[in-house]
């Protein structure tokens, strides 16, 4: 019991991340309808500027917690943006309205570019950073066996929440959230009535990338050490995610990062480490052909 | 009329290059942005085991000001340049025409590459390298260029090809000629059991459940030791024979030289690789070709197009679907077991997810359909990639640039247009702007 | 018309609907509607918006599994159920249908419009693929009469100097005559159209007339919805009404131009009238 408990809390925490980085997914999906490879490197991404930054505030002596985290945060989330706007602007916009694997095969072209740029510029090996954040609280302790809720784990919940708080007024109650939606229904008639959909597709993949980074930064506090490869794996898991909770549905996203965090993390706990992809994977290929459009997705009227 | 474009053109020339200069001035402060924390602030593991910053301004500056007069030459090439023109049907023929005698010569080249002199053991390794991808571009084109069926893991069909071989030929000492068309089974196979549950997912869902079953496929590949050695893979894999004559430096009458009395060499085994892949190749170019013209391939072509059309027209769109899928995996099975007894040694990193990724790059780069433009695209992918083999780490950052420059330059590939399977009178290209990409 | 009516001895049922109905949740858009369309017949089903008709015919083409009542093709005598037929196997018990939103395969030629309709035919003669491949005698017999084939109903809808152009690239009356020739290259008894005058300039669609007519004169039954009243008076032998999912008449044209209900019900409330 008490075992099952920590796996739900290690469970929940993992899951939060893959979530922040699925909503990124089903984000562009839902507006451009197409998947973008790239966007588990934009989450590598902000996790290394997550870094750098703090390495940068311990070297400047601030080490305060709560302060240099939001620091870190707001500077990976920054810059991340950046890196997220820009991809879209190279590599994405001058295929908008073209042959539907163009923009695919050019998001699989980025995400290597992405990869091998940090690479070259940060280095091939691994980087380690001390906790900044040690300890906890025990929950409960039965059968010799202590429930321990890090102070790491409650920092990831609260703040996915947070922002993902932040992200639905923006969504739901927001002329940006509205013209976003509008695009999503029918770009061409959104264009008509005068929203800027450049501009909004655009900040569609601002918003998504600094999700990511705090998606990446979080990853990177709770497991202390990264390298230039982490996205990939990351990456395909939220994207599975996202399709697991409905591509296009937000709160699918959610849901569905939540589901791959929890299976994973209950499958390396009771059944086998090696194979936790594998039974993300199979959950997928299962939902997916039981339940075709995901499990909050709309279902896709087939028209004659 | 034409004087008075001109002469607007000319007085727009001050106010083009003001915004060019802004908007290069724009580009060099996101590359800034981009670079200060990346390439500037370098991380490393210092002496106590601790992180430091190390401190790179000069790279950053070299970035931007590459990023400034890159922009800076882009805008006013493009104001130069004015309106893009659009591409015509004239020009669709042009190419078509020039691929009538490029794909003759390409394969002519081919052809007789081991005995052009100059060419060493480095250039036929590099040639058999291109022709396994030239293979796996036309196989996989099956599925995703034909029928339209986005398949993100194909590498999977390429790995149960390769270990089928290896097993096969390790535990039951099988020659390789009785592999090759097991091999080829055994994906097909594969490719039937994976692809029965998931063909009737549309569109990206499918293409996230094969990369789903690649990935599953290699994880297994990993894990169960017993069977495939895990990460070390299979080592000691027999090499091919020339039809029983093997290729050894003994010179007996048994082998390849001894039999034919030639000097033992070490790259005959080469040359016969070579000519191994150039064959399987061909064989599936001409499968494809043939296939095409087949109720069953114009079927895929029609499913590409649409696919509840052909419900009402009484076609049975799983089948039809599982056949491409199956025939794709057989011709992937096949590139595998090449590659195994190439190599001599086979593990799952030569499975990885980027596998899938180059392949389904040549495909598209290609033009999805076009036999000729994937040949020319793996010769540049591949051949390309080799050429930058000086560039070290820098080498994939290229090749991924190469990538994303090629799709925004021509998206629809290097040979959009379609060849009609049958005509009544003259057959005439059909603009890409017609082609289907199918949605599955 | 009325002559047809006259030479029509024994009227044999090509296609009976009995108590269909199709339900999406909660809303019923077809309730238990029953009618039958008669062989050599030209049938057409009308109402108002939203009164079930592309539904029905849906259920009727197997798009659609109806949720209850029967279907019944009578193809050589025996009757056929449809609703029990996958998507794919309606086709083959010989219903053929077209799109209201044309759906060509835009990137083939007409010709290879035509052929692919001919699929299951070819296939039979390519030992299911295999045998074309190695380039059997047979299939290449197959393939010349599948051409021949094409060639007659390209021909019959004035389409033979298209034949090697994109169908996406036809203009868009052309694209409907040659999904008409694509339905009919499946030999169908039961010819269904959805909306084939839609969008056709009055010259086209006297053209569709003739079409249907010589199509009908052929041998096929026609079942068709449509929107426009004077096509649809003008050819149709037999003429069903639905409003709200049920069906309200069912006539020959001249008594449907009386019915009192069908003026309340469409006539009344369209603006064809």
């Amino acid at each position: 019991m008490a075992y099952a408990l920590q796996q739900l809390i290690n469970g929940i925490s993992l899951g939060m991340i893959y979530g922040l980085i699925a909503v990124g997914y089903t984000m562009v999906y839902g507006i451009i309808g197409m998947i973008n490879f790239a966007h588990g490197d934009i989450f590598m991404v902000g996790a290394f500027v997550a870094l750098i930054s703090i390495v940068m505030l311990v070297s400047g002596g601030i080490m305060d917690g709560p302060a240099a985290i939001l620091i870190v945060l707001l500077v990976s989330m920054c810059v991340t943006a950046l890196y997220g706007w820009t991809v879209e602007r190279i590599a994405y916009r001058p295929l908008r309205g073209s042959f539907r694997l163009a923009p695919l095969i050019s998001a699989i072209g980025m995400s290597i570019v992405l990869q091998n740029y940090m690479q070259v510029a940060q280095g091939a090996r691994v980087k380690p950073i001390e906790p900044l954040l040690p300890g906890g609280i025990e929950v409960m302790e039965a059968q010799g066996f202590a429930v321990q809720f890090s102070y790491m784990q409650m920092l990831i919940i609260a703040v996915t929440l947070g922002v993902l708080g932040i992200f639905t007024y923006l969504v739901t109650r927001t002329p940006l959230g509205r013209a976003m939606r509008a695009c999503e229904q029918d770009r061409k008639m959104a264009s008509l009535l005068g929203i800027n959909t450049d501009r909004t597709i655009s900040l569609t993949f601002v918003i998504g990338a600094a999700l990511a980074a705090v998606a990446g930064s979080m990853y990177l506090l709770r497991y202390g050490v990264i390298d230039f490869y982490i996205g990939f794996l990351a990456g395909v898991k939220a994207f599975t995610a996202a399709v697991l909770g409905g591509i296009g549905s937000l709160p699918g996203a959610v849901l569905g990062g939540l589901l791959i965090g929890l299976i994973e993390t209950f499958w390396s706990a009771y059944f086998s480490v090696q194979y936790k992809d594998v039974a993300a994977f199979s959950i997928l290929v299962l939902v997916l052909i039981f339940m075709p459009t995901g499990l909050l997705g709309r279902a896709e009227v087939e028209k004659v | 009329m034409t004087g008075e474009v001109a002469a607007i053109t000319m007085a727009n020339r001050p106010s083009v290059t003001a915004a060019a200069m802004k908007d290069a001035a724009i580009t060099a402060l996101v590359a800034a942005g981009l670079f200060i924390p990346i390439v500037g602030l370098r991380t490393d593991v210092g002496a106590d085991g601790a992180l430091m910053i190390r401190q790179r301004w000069a790279d950053v500056a070299i970035l931007v000001l590459i990023a400034f007069f890159g922009r800076l030459g882009l805008v006013t090439w493009r104001g130069l340049r004015g309106e893009a023109k659009p591409r015509t049907a004239a020009r669709t023929e042009v190419l078509r025409r020039a691929g009538t005698f490029v794909a003759p010569l390409l394969l002519g080249a081919a052809v007789v590459l081991p005995f052009i002199p100059g060419t060493g053991r480095y250039e036929l390794d590099l040639g058999i390298l291109v022709l396994t991808y030239v293979m796996l571009g036309w196989g996989l084109n099956i599925v995703v260029g034909l029928a339209g069926l986005l398949d993100l893991g194909y590498v999977a069909f390429y790995a149960v090809g390769a270990y089928s071989y290896a097993l096969l030929a390790t535990t039951f000492g099988l020659s390789f000629w009785v592999c090759l068309p097991l091999a080829g089974i055994l994906a097909a196979f594969w490719g039937i059991l994976l692809g029965f549950p998931v063909l009737r997912l549309r569109g990206d869902y499918l293409a996230i459940v094969t990369l789903a079953f690649g990935e599953i496929i290699r994880v297994v590949l990993i894990n169960w030791v017993s069977l495939t050695g895990g990460p070390n893979g299979i080592t000691g894999i027999p090499r091919p024979s020339f039809f029983g004559l093997p290729f050894s430096m003994s010179g007996e009458p048994d082998t390849f030289a001894g039999f034919f009395g030639i000097e033992p060499s070490p790259v005959h085994r080469v040359i016969f690789l070579y000519y191994l892949i150039l064959i399987l190749a061909l064989l599936t170019n001409w499968v494809s070709i043939r296939m095409r013209r087949q109720p069953l391939g114009r079927a895929w072509e029609a499913l590409r197009e649409d696919e509840i059309a052909c419900r009402a027209l009484g076609i049975n769109v799983t089948n039809t679907k599982l056949t491409a899928f199956a025939m794709g995996a057989m011709f992937g099975g096949f590139a595998g077991a090449f590659f195994a007894t190439r190599q001599g040694f086979i593990s799952p990193e030569s499975f990885t997810f980027i596998e899938s990724a180059i392949i389904l790059a040549i495909v598209v780069l290609g033009g999805m359909g076009s036999q000729i433009g994937i040949a020319i695209a793996a010769l540049v992918m591949i051949g390309g990639f080799e050429l930058f083999r000086d560039l070290d780490e820098y080498r994939m950052l290229v090749f991924g640039g190469a990538m994303v420059l090629i799709m925004v330059v021509r998206p629809r590939g290097l040979v959009g247009s379609r060849t009609p399977t049958v005509a009544l009178g003259a057959r005439r290209a059909i603009g890409a702007e017609h082609v289907g990409e199918g949605r599955g | 018309m009325s002559a047809k009516g006259a030479v029509e001895p024994m009227a044999t049922p090509i296609l009976e609907a009995e108590g269909l109905t199709m339900r999406f949740g909660g809303l019923t858009a077809v309730d238990a509607v029953s009618f039958t369309a008669l062989q050599r017949d030209i049938t057409a089903i009308i109402g108002p918006n939203g009164a079930g008709k592309t539904t029905m015919f849906n259920c009727i083409t197997g798009f659609y599994r109806p949720t209850g009542g029967a279907l019944r093709l009578m193809r050589d005598g025996a009757p056929v159920d449809l609703q029990r037929l996958p998507g794919h196997r309606i086709a083959r018990a010989g219903v053929a249908r077209t799109f209201q939103n044309i759906r060509l395969f835009p990137g083939m030629t007409a010709l290879e419009n035509l052929l692919v309709a001919q699929h299951n035919t070819l296939m039979a003669a390519t030992g299911f693929g295999i045998g074309g491949l190695i380039g059997l005698p047979g299939y290449r017999r197959a393939e010349r009469l599948a051409i021949e084939k094409a060639t007659h109903w390209l021909e019959a809808t004035g389409l033979i100097e298209r034949a090697d152009d994109p169908a996406g690239a036809l203009p868009y009356g052309q694209q409907r005559r040659l999904e008409i020739a694509r339905a009919m290259c499946t030999d169908p008894v039961l010819l269904c159209l959805d909306e084939p005058a839609a969008g056709l300039n009055p010259r086209e669609s006297d053209e569709l007339g003739v079409l249907l007519r010589a199509i009908r004169d052929g041998g096929c039954s026609i079942l068709l919805i449509e929107h426009d009243m004077g096509v649809v008076m003008g050819i149709s032998d037999r003429i069903v009404v639905l409003d709200h999912g049920k069906k309200i008449a069912d006539g020959t044209p001249a008594a449907i131009r009386a019915d009192t209900r069908v003026i309340a019900a469409y006539l009344g409330e369209g603006d064809e009238a």
